[in-house]
């Protein structure tokens, strides 16, 4: 086995044995990068001599005595959370050059813990988007069949981990960015709960909705880089002052008992078929496993996609109202100050967040306000109600991730609203603030299916036991993206 | 809702975005389309429903004021597109 190809529980017991170096490995990932990456385009940034150089001093560590939980580990960051000294864009033109002068929280956290950061990963600019085609810069490529996307916004951080080009990634999630391109590309991936993650050097999209999340080959993995950026940071007041679990003790392989709950509105009319039955027998599957399994209502399920839609953009449309050209980024002056600030504005941003800006500013705005913002609001709270409820009964919820597979480049792009409906099965936990995880669960087309674990707020442990009980009980999670001209491994795969 | 072409001008100005007559007209018809759309949550009753603006319980979260260090000023300003004595420079404000 190549070394990119490891796990990070792989790689960590190579390491604590001393059969290989974190410089090797490190060294193996750079050369899959540069060999993959060009058709991949999974990175805005790769930084390989800070990555070796940090690799050097984690061997150093490590011949010290230190064990530290990610030592060595390298390790993709999406390029919407600041890194010091290293170009941090937020895949915008507005903010092409842009060095951040501190580190996110995230990122002490992870370097404290000895991951090794190979650069920074696609994603639709300022996080608003599901296929990465909003990226100021280029589209990242689906590993798993070149033509279609990886999913978004964090779209480069899920590619990166499915083609070998990093161990682990660091993305956001405000309405599914993690957890859809999690399924598109076949890994796994975890939204915490809101206030579970310091958000600190995070840039704002959407305050109310925004969590840093994990990815990795193998639930272990979202468990172990989750364990490390979890935990209250006073430099960010919505980050929850609760102890922070040993995700890694979750990781059980016995559900039995464990009260499982099917929201019926998760499997509706539209959903492709080869979806539906990957996550049907999914479900045999935790039955199977001794899980108690009931079909479960969430009624205000359709009212997630219009209410996240007039919340997010309203509060980007507020937090993107610093990129004037004064502080940092593109500026393109005018005559008058305010002439410079439309010009900045309107030729920095793309027009997806053009399009989310005038949106959340007209539900803002003046005789709007109560009518869209207000109103959505007020949905938000029936839709948090309906999770509430049902967690009185279940310990966890299951639904696919998305309605369909990775989607061919180019073929939402034109239509918003289509594009907006891909995010359908994950909008409504974003908005209750809930805990979310996937785990490949299948192959429809020969693409990847995602299942998706619901648990209440702080149930991280719940949503990793689950998963890792049903990735141990299936071979899913070891199925790679045919990249390497071994497309005959995913024909056999399919039968 | 169909929001005519001087709306999304209006919105545009408030917004500080200059956009092009084409951008314009393809913001009226998605924007449009969208807000059609998203009427749908007008068929709630929702009169006796709080509504919730953050999930957490947190409310007014207070430190102590004490006096940390800040970043270095030309660390802050290093990325700015024009400076002048430590600060931000920009373009007279009135007159």
């Amino acid at each position: 086995m190549a070394l990119y190809e490891l796990t990070i529980r792989e790689a960590r017991a190579l390491l604590r044995k001393g059969e290989i170096s974190s410089v090797e490995l490190t060294r193996a990932v750079l050369e899959r990068i540069e060999a993959l990456d060009s058709k991949v385009r999974a990175y805005l940034t790769v930084t390989p001599e800070r990555a070796l150089e940090q690799a050097k001093e984690a061997d150093a560590r490590r011949a010290a005595g230190d064990d530290a939980p990610l030592l060595g580990i390298p390790m993709a960051i999406k390029d919407v959370i600041c890194t010091k000294g290293v170009e941090t864009t937020c895949g915008s033109r507005i903010l092409k050059g842009f060095v951040p002068p501190y580190d996110a929280t995230v990122i002490v956290k992870l370097r404290a813990a000895g991951a090794v950061l190979l650069g920074k990963t696609n994603t639709d600019e300022f996080a608003m988007g599901s296929s990465t085609e909003n990226s100021g810069y280029f589209t990242t490529h689906n590993p798993w069949d070149l033509t279609r996307v990886p999913g978004g916004s964090s779209g480069g951080s899920a590619a990166a981990v499915a083609a070998g080009e990093a161990l682990a990634a660091l993305g956001s999630d405000t309405g599914g960015s993690v957890r859809q391109p999690a399924a598109f590309c076949g890994v796994a991936g975890i939204k915490p709960t809101y206030g579970r993650v310091s958000r600190y050097g995070l840039v704002a999209f959407a305050s109310s909705l925004d969590q840093i999340g994990a990815f990795g080959r193998e639930v272990a993995d979202v468990a172990s880089v989750l364990g490390v950026i979890a935990g209250h940071d006073p430099r960010d007041s919505t980050s929850v002052n609760l102890p922070v679990p040993n995700y890694e003790e979750a990781l059980i392989p016995d559900i039995r008992g464990m009260r499982i709950g099917i929201p019926k509105e998760y499997f509706v009319e539209g959903i492709q078929p080869g979806v539906e039955k990957a996550l049907r027998e999914a479900i045999r599957t935790l039955e199977g496993l001794g899980a108690v399994v009931d079909e479960v209502s969430l009624p205000h399920t359709s009212y997630a996609l219009p209410a996240y839609y007039l919340i997010a953009p309203a509060e980007a449309s507020a937090n993107l109202a610093r990129y004037d050209g004064v502080k940092y980024g593109l500026s393109i002056p005018g005559e008058t100050m305010w002439d410079g600030y439309r010009n900045t504005r309107g030729q920095g941003f793309g027009p997806e967040v053009k399009r989310r800006i005038m949106l959340g500013t007209y539900a803002l705005s003046a005789g709007y306000y109560d009518a869209y913002y207000l109103k959505a609001q007020k949905v938000r709270t029936l839709i948090k109600q309906d999770f509430d409820k049902a967690f009185e009964r279940f310990d966890a919820l299951v639904t696919p991730t998305t309605p369909m597979v990775a989607f061919k480049i180019g073929e939402k792009i034109a239509d918003p609203l289509s594009m907006y409906l891909t995010d359908i099965f994950t909008l409504a936990p974003s908005l209750a603030g809930i805990c979310g995880m996937v785990v490949p669960c299948g192959l429809a087309d020969g693409m990847p299916v995602g299942m998706q674990i619901l648990t209440g707020a702080f149930q991280e442990p719940t949503a990793l036991r689950v998963a890792y009980a049903y990735e141990q009980a299936t071979e899913w999670h070891k199925l790679r993206p045919p990249l390497d001209g071994k497309a005959e491994d995913k024909e056999v795969v399919r039968q | 809702m169909k929001l005519t072409l001087e709306q999304v001008e209006h919105i545009a100005e408030l917004a500080k975005l200059g956009l092009t007559d084409e951008e314009k007209e393809g913001y009226r018809v998605q924007l449009s389309a969208i807000l059609e759309y998203a009427d749908m949550i007008q068929q709630l009753d929702t009169e006796a429903i709080p509504p919730t603006a953050t999930v957490l319980p947190l409310r007014n979260v207070m430190r102590d004021d004490e006096v940390t260090p800040s970043l270095p000023v030309e660390e802050v300003l290093a990325n700015a597109p024009d400076v002048e004595d430590n600060c931000f420079r920009v373009k007279a404000i009135l007159g």
